[in-house]
Protein backbone atom coordinates (compact mmCIF):
# COMPACT_ATOMS: atom_id res chain seq x y z
CA UNK A 1 0.00 0.00 0.00
CA UNK A 2 1.47 3.27 -1.01
CA UNK A 3 2.23 5.72 2.02
CA UNK A 4 0.12 8.61 2.09
CA UNK A 5 1.75 11.84 3.54
CA UNK A 6 0.42 14.86 5.48
CA UNK A 7 0.12 17.39 2.87
CA UNK A 8 -0.38 20.55 5.62
CA UNK A 9 -2.77 20.35 8.82
CA UNK A 10 -4.36 23.42 10.64
CA UNK A 11 -4.71 23.90 14.56
CA UNK A 12 -7.59 25.15 15.92
CA UNK A 13 -6.94 26.62 19.54
CA UNK A 14 -10.27 27.17 21.02
CA UNK A 15 -10.47 28.41 24.38
CA UNK A 16 -13.13 27.23 26.58
CA UNK A 17 -14.95 30.89 26.45
CA UNK A 18 -16.30 29.61 23.39
CA UNK A 19 -17.96 27.15 24.77
CA UNK A 20 -18.70 28.05 27.54
CA UNK A 21 -22.19 29.17 27.59
CA UNK A 22 -22.98 26.38 25.31
CA UNK A 23 -25.24 23.61 26.07
CA UNK A 24 -23.85 19.99 25.32
CA UNK A 25 -25.60 19.50 22.22
CA UNK A 26 -24.02 22.96 20.55
CA UNK A 27 -20.66 22.24 22.35
CA UNK A 28 -20.48 18.92 20.35
CA UNK A 29 -21.86 20.42 16.76
CA UNK A 30 -19.49 23.53 17.10
CA UNK A 31 -16.32 20.65 17.79
CA UNK A 32 -17.60 18.40 14.89
CA UNK A 33 -18.24 21.34 12.65
CA UNK A 34 -14.43 22.16 12.77
CA UNK A 35 -13.17 18.72 12.18
CA UNK A 36 -15.00 18.27 9.48
CA UNK A 37 -13.14 21.04 8.02
CA UNK A 38 -10.21 18.64 8.52
CA UNK A 39 -9.15 20.95 11.67
CA UNK A 40 -7.29 19.54 14.47
CA UNK A 41 -8.73 21.34 17.99
CA UNK A 42 -6.85 22.37 20.41
CA UNK A 43 -9.65 22.57 23.12
CA UNK A 44 -8.79 24.72 26.66
CA UNK A 45 -10.75 22.84 29.14
CA UNK A 46 -12.37 19.52 28.66
CA UNK A 47 -15.58 18.28 27.83
CA UNK A 48 -17.90 16.50 30.57
CA UNK A 49 -18.10 12.86 29.91
CA UNK A 50 -21.08 12.48 28.76
CA UNK A 51 -20.26 14.87 26.36
CA UNK A 52 -17.56 13.19 25.29
CA UNK A 53 -20.04 9.72 24.78
CA UNK A 54 -21.99 12.21 22.53
CA UNK A 55 -19.16 13.46 20.32
CA UNK A 56 -18.50 9.62 19.74
CA UNK A 57 -22.53 9.13 19.86
CA UNK A 58 -22.44 11.98 16.47
CA UNK A 59 -19.07 10.86 15.02
CA UNK A 60 -20.23 7.33 14.09
CA UNK A 61 -23.37 9.34 13.07
CA UNK A 62 -21.29 10.85 10.25
CA UNK A 63 -19.27 8.26 10.03
CA UNK A 64 -20.25 7.02 6.08
CA UNK A 65 -22.64 10.07 5.34
CA UNK A 66 -20.13 12.19 5.11
CA UNK A 67 -17.79 11.11 2.32
CA UNK A 68 -13.82 10.42 3.56
CA UNK A 69 -14.27 10.89 7.21
CA UNK A 70 -13.23 8.16 9.45
CA UNK A 71 -14.13 9.44 12.85
CA UNK A 72 -12.06 11.25 15.16
CA UNK A 73 -8.58 10.25 17.36
CA UNK A 74 -9.26 12.09 20.84
CA UNK A 75 -7.49 13.37 24.03
CA UNK A 76 -7.51 15.00 27.14
CA UNK A 77 -4.27 15.69 29.19
CA UNK A 78 -4.68 16.79 32.69
CA UNK A 79 -2.46 18.03 34.84
CA UNK A 80 -1.68 15.00 37.67
CA UNK A 81 -1.52 15.96 41.60
CA UNK A 82 0.81 13.25 42.40
CA UNK A 83 3.59 15.33 42.30
CA UNK A 84 2.39 18.15 43.79
CA UNK A 85 3.22 19.58 47.03
CA UNK A 86 0.20 20.30 49.49
CA UNK A 87 -0.24 23.77 49.30
CA UNK A 88 0.19 23.31 45.73
CA UNK A 89 -2.78 20.55 45.76
CA UNK A 90 -4.60 22.37 48.13
CA UNK A 91 -4.33 26.11 45.62
CA UNK A 92 -5.22 23.29 42.92
CA UNK A 93 -8.60 22.03 44.21
CA UNK A 94 -9.61 25.55 45.20
CA UNK A 95 -9.30 26.74 41.35
CA UNK A 96 -10.74 23.45 40.63
CA UNK A 97 -13.74 24.44 42.01
CA UNK A 98 -14.18 27.47 40.90
CA UNK A 99 -13.52 27.52 37.20
CA UNK A 100 -13.59 23.90 37.06
CA UNK A 101 -11.13 21.92 34.66
CA UNK A 102 -10.12 24.36 32.46
CA UNK A 103 -6.06 23.38 33.17
CA UNK A 104 -6.77 20.34 30.87
CA UNK A 105 -6.27 20.45 27.09
CA UNK A 106 -8.56 18.40 24.73
CA UNK A 107 -6.96 17.95 21.39
CA UNK A 108 -9.73 16.13 18.55
CA UNK A 109 -8.87 15.71 15.13
CA UNK A 110 -9.98 13.92 11.87
CA UNK A 111 -8.63 10.51 12.10
CA UNK A 112 -7.79 10.90 8.42
CA UNK A 113 -4.83 13.44 9.55
CA UNK A 114 -4.15 11.76 12.69
CA UNK A 115 -3.83 8.60 12.40
CA UNK A 116 -3.03 7.47 16.36
CA UNK A 117 -2.61 9.32 19.73
CA UNK A 118 -0.66 7.54 21.97
CA UNK A 119 -0.78 8.57 25.91
CA UNK A 120 0.63 8.13 29.22
CA UNK A 121 0.40 10.03 32.22
CA UNK A 122 3.56 11.87 30.92
CA UNK A 123 3.25 12.40 27.82
CA UNK A 124 0.67 12.78 24.68
CA UNK A 125 2.64 11.45 21.42
CA UNK A 126 0.05 12.51 17.89
CA UNK A 127 0.66 10.29 14.81
CA UNK A 128 0.08 11.75 11.50
CA UNK A 129 -0.07 10.47 7.95
CA UNK A 130 0.11 6.29 7.04
CA UNK B 1 -58.50 -2.58 55.93
CA UNK B 2 -56.58 1.20 57.09
CA UNK B 3 -54.34 -1.68 58.67
CA UNK B 4 -53.80 -3.58 56.11
CA UNK B 5 -53.17 -0.99 53.72
CA UNK B 6 -50.34 0.92 55.47
CA UNK B 7 -48.82 -2.59 56.53
CA UNK B 8 -48.42 -3.47 52.24
CA UNK B 9 -47.03 -0.20 52.55
CA UNK B 10 -44.68 -0.15 54.83
CA UNK B 11 -43.85 -4.06 54.20
CA UNK B 12 -43.07 -2.51 50.31
CA UNK B 13 -40.88 0.23 51.72
CA UNK B 14 -38.96 -1.87 54.11
CA UNK B 15 -38.27 -3.92 50.96
CA UNK B 16 -37.20 -1.25 48.75
CA UNK B 17 -34.93 -0.17 51.57
CA UNK B 18 -32.40 -2.73 52.79
CA UNK B 19 -33.30 -6.37 49.94
CA UNK B 20 -30.85 -5.71 46.72
CA UNK B 21 -31.88 -6.41 43.16
CA UNK B 22 -32.53 -9.77 42.51
CA UNK B 23 -31.50 -10.42 38.80
CA UNK B 24 -28.87 -7.44 37.81
CA UNK B 25 -27.82 -6.77 34.30
CA UNK B 26 -24.47 -7.05 33.87
CA UNK B 27 -22.72 -5.23 30.94
CA UNK B 28 -19.89 -5.80 28.91
CA UNK B 29 -17.92 -2.80 27.81
CA UNK B 30 -14.71 -1.94 26.51
CA UNK B 31 -12.65 -0.85 22.79
CA UNK B 32 -13.09 -3.26 19.79
CA UNK B 33 -11.09 -7.05 20.15
CA UNK B 34 -10.10 -6.55 24.03
CA UNK B 35 -12.15 -9.95 24.01
CA UNK B 36 -15.15 -8.83 25.65
CA UNK B 37 -17.13 -11.77 23.76
CA UNK B 38 -14.49 -14.33 24.17
CA UNK B 39 -14.93 -13.60 28.13
CA UNK B 40 -18.68 -14.03 27.56
CA UNK B 41 -18.81 -16.51 25.93
CA UNK B 42 -16.85 -18.60 28.36
CA UNK B 43 -19.05 -17.36 31.12
CA UNK B 44 -21.96 -18.44 29.24
CA UNK B 45 -20.13 -21.80 28.26
CA UNK B 46 -19.56 -22.65 31.88
CA UNK B 47 -22.93 -21.92 33.63
CA UNK B 48 -25.43 -22.07 30.55
CA UNK B 49 -23.70 -24.81 28.16
CA UNK B 50 -23.71 -22.40 24.98
CA UNK B 51 -21.93 -19.55 23.85
CA UNK B 52 -23.27 -15.73 23.11
CA UNK B 53 -21.33 -14.63 19.67
CA UNK B 54 -18.85 -14.76 17.48
CA UNK B 55 -15.29 -13.93 17.75
CA UNK B 56 -12.77 -13.38 15.46
CA UNK B 57 -9.06 -11.14 15.24
CA UNK B 58 -11.02 -8.96 12.79
CA UNK B 59 -12.32 -5.78 15.18
CA UNK B 60 -16.00 -5.26 15.44
CA UNK B 61 -16.93 -8.21 15.19
CA UNK B 62 -20.02 -8.04 17.94
CA UNK B 63 -21.72 -4.97 15.92
CA UNK B 64 -25.36 -5.88 17.44
CA UNK B 65 -25.98 -5.91 21.24
CA UNK B 66 -26.01 -9.53 22.57
CA UNK B 67 -27.71 -11.04 25.72
CA UNK B 68 -28.53 -13.64 27.86
CA UNK B 69 -31.31 -13.66 30.08
CA UNK B 70 -30.75 -15.52 33.58
CA UNK B 71 -26.81 -16.46 33.80
CA UNK B 72 -26.71 -18.57 36.88
CA UNK B 73 -23.59 -18.23 38.59
CA UNK B 74 -22.95 -20.64 41.52
CA UNK B 75 -19.31 -20.52 43.03
CA UNK B 76 -18.08 -21.40 46.19
CA UNK B 77 -21.22 -21.77 48.30
CA UNK B 78 -22.64 -18.95 46.30
CA UNK B 79 -25.62 -17.87 43.62
CA UNK B 80 -25.65 -15.19 41.64
CA UNK B 81 -28.51 -14.42 38.48
CA UNK B 82 -27.88 -12.13 36.03
CA UNK B 83 -28.58 -10.70 32.46
CA UNK B 84 -25.52 -10.78 30.38
CA UNK B 85 -25.26 -8.21 28.10
CA UNK B 86 -22.55 -8.08 25.31
CA UNK B 87 -21.93 -4.74 23.95
CA UNK B 88 -20.35 -3.76 20.57
CA UNK B 89 -16.56 -2.34 21.02
CA UNK B 90 -16.80 1.43 21.30
CA UNK B 91 -14.33 3.21 18.99
CA UNK B 92 -14.13 6.99 17.62
CA UNK B 93 -13.06 5.84 14.59
CA UNK B 94 -14.33 3.08 12.11
CA UNK B 95 -12.07 2.90 8.22
CA UNK B 96 -13.76 0.17 6.05
CA UNK B 97 -10.06 0.05 4.76
CA UNK B 98 -9.24 -1.80 8.01
CA UNK B 99 -11.13 -4.46 7.35
CA UNK B 100 -9.67 -5.34 4.02
CA UNK B 101 -6.15 -5.72 5.78
CA UNK B 102 -7.96 -9.18 6.81
CA UNK B 103 -9.17 -9.82 3.55
CA UNK B 104 -12.87 -8.49 3.25
CA UNK B 105 -13.62 -7.18 -0.07
CA UNK B 106 -14.91 -3.62 -0.28
CA UNK B 107 -18.45 -3.91 -0.35
CA UNK B 108 -17.92 -6.28 2.97
CA UNK B 109 -15.77 -4.21 4.65
CA UNK B 110 -18.06 -0.89 4.00
CA UNK B 111 -20.57 -2.89 5.20
CA UNK B 112 -19.15 -4.14 8.31
CA UNK B 113 -17.75 -0.24 8.67
CA UNK B 114 -21.91 0.74 8.22
CA UNK B 115 -23.06 -1.96 10.39
CA UNK B 116 -19.67 -1.06 13.75
CA UNK B 117 -20.78 2.48 13.46
CA UNK B 118 -24.35 1.65 14.43
CA UNK B 119 -23.32 -0.83 17.23
CA UNK B 120 -21.05 1.93 18.80
CA UNK B 121 -24.25 3.97 19.55
CA UNK B 122 -26.48 1.42 20.21
CA UNK B 123 -23.66 0.33 22.97
CA UNK B 124 -23.52 3.49 24.35
CA UNK B 125 -27.42 3.45 24.91
CA UNK B 126 -27.60 1.03 26.79
CA UNK B 127 -25.58 2.15 29.11
CA UNK B 128 -28.61 3.41 30.74
CA UNK B 129 -29.70 -0.35 31.11
CA UNK B 130 -26.74 -1.57 33.15
CA UNK B 131 -26.43 -1.84 36.64
CA UNK B 132 -22.70 -3.06 36.93
CA UNK B 133 -20.51 -3.47 34.00
CA UNK B 134 -17.27 -5.53 33.21
CA UNK B 135 -14.39 -3.03 30.92
CA UNK B 136 -12.40 -5.23 29.28
CA UNK B 137 -9.31 -4.13 28.25
CA UNK B 138 -6.99 -5.56 26.01
CA UNK B 139 -3.60 -5.94 28.61
CA UNK B 140 -1.20 -5.91 25.70
CA UNK B 141 -2.77 -2.60 24.42
CA UNK B 142 -2.05 0.81 25.86
CA UNK B 143 -4.72 1.34 28.69
CA UNK B 144 -4.65 4.76 28.96
CA UNK B 145 -6.40 5.32 25.15
CA UNK B 146 -9.46 8.42 25.83
CA UNK B 147 -11.74 5.47 24.80
CA UNK B 148 -11.00 3.76 28.30
CA UNK B 149 -11.42 6.66 30.00
CA UNK B 150 -14.67 7.67 28.62
CA UNK B 151 -16.47 4.55 28.90
CA UNK B 152 -15.23 4.15 32.91
CA UNK B 153 -15.45 8.31 33.27
CA UNK B 154 -19.47 7.42 32.11
CA UNK B 155 -20.33 4.45 34.17
CA UNK B 156 -18.74 6.42 37.26
CA UNK B 157 -20.69 9.70 36.92
CA UNK B 158 -24.32 8.07 36.14
CA UNK B 159 -22.86 5.78 39.52
CA UNK B 160 -22.00 2.32 37.75
CA UNK B 161 -20.10 -0.37 39.98
CA UNK B 162 -16.91 -1.32 37.63
CA UNK B 163 -14.88 -4.17 37.18
CA UNK B 164 -11.71 -3.82 35.22
CA UNK B 165 -10.63 -6.86 33.29
CA UNK B 166 -7.15 -7.41 31.70
CA UNK B 167 -7.52 -9.76 29.42
CA UNK B 168 -4.89 -11.63 27.27
CA UNK B 169 -2.71 -12.16 29.93
CA UNK B 170 -1.28 -15.41 28.18
CA UNK B 171 0.35 -13.03 25.18
CA UNK B 172 4.01 -12.26 26.56
CA UNK B 173 3.42 -8.25 25.32
CA UNK B 174 0.41 -8.10 28.29
CA UNK B 175 1.10 -6.05 30.59
CA UNK B 176 -1.20 -6.13 33.65
CA UNK B 177 0.80 -3.57 36.06
CA UNK B 178 0.48 -1.16 33.60
CA UNK B 179 -3.38 -1.46 33.78
CA UNK B 180 -3.52 -1.34 37.10
CA UNK B 181 -1.75 1.83 36.99
CA UNK B 182 -3.77 3.90 34.55
CA UNK B 183 -7.14 2.13 36.71
CA UNK B 184 -5.67 2.67 40.59
CA UNK B 185 -9.27 3.34 42.18
CA UNK B 186 -10.37 0.50 40.62
CA UNK B 187 -10.26 -3.21 40.84
CA UNK B 188 -8.45 -4.98 38.16
CA UNK B 189 -8.25 -8.52 37.40
CA UNK B 190 -6.33 -10.21 34.80
CA UNK B 191 -7.59 -13.00 32.60
CA UNK B 192 -7.25 -15.20 29.94
CA UNK B 193 -10.89 -15.43 28.50
CA UNK B 194 -9.19 -17.63 25.50
CA UNK B 195 -7.67 -20.32 27.84
CA UNK B 196 -9.95 -19.95 30.83
CA UNK B 197 -6.91 -18.64 33.36
CA UNK B 198 -7.57 -16.89 36.39
CA UNK B 199 -11.25 -17.36 36.51
CA UNK B 200 -11.92 -17.92 39.82
CA UNK B 201 -10.25 -14.71 40.73
CA UNK B 202 -12.55 -13.18 38.24
CA UNK B 203 -15.82 -14.72 39.50
CA UNK B 204 -15.09 -13.79 42.85
CA UNK B 205 -14.80 -10.05 41.84
CA UNK B 206 -17.74 -10.39 39.78
CA UNK B 207 -19.74 -11.71 43.23
CA UNK B 208 -18.00 -8.38 44.63
CA UNK B 209 -18.89 -6.27 41.96
CA UNK B 210 -22.55 -7.45 41.77
CA UNK B 211 -22.92 -6.74 45.60
CA UNK B 212 -22.08 -2.91 44.74
CA UNK B 213 -25.01 -2.65 42.09
CA UNK B 214 -28.49 -0.61 42.54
Amino acid sequence: MAKKSVKGFTIHFLPYIEIEDLDSSQRVKKLLSIILKNKIIILQGRLRVEEETRLIEDTMALVGNVKGFKGVELAVMTPGNEKRRIMSKLKHGIARALIGEQDALTIIGPASIITDMRRDPKKLEIFMGK
Amino acid sequence: MVIRILKNFFKRLFEGMFQRKKHISLGFYGPPNAGKTSLANRICKDWTGEEIGKVSKVPHETRNVQFKEKVEINFKGKALTFKLVDTPGIATKVDYEDFMKFKLKKKDAQKRAKEATHGIIESIKWLDDADAVIVVIDATQNPYSQVNITIIGNLIARKIPVLIVGNKVDLRKADLKRVEAAFPEYEVVGISAKYGKNMEEFYESVFKLAKKAR
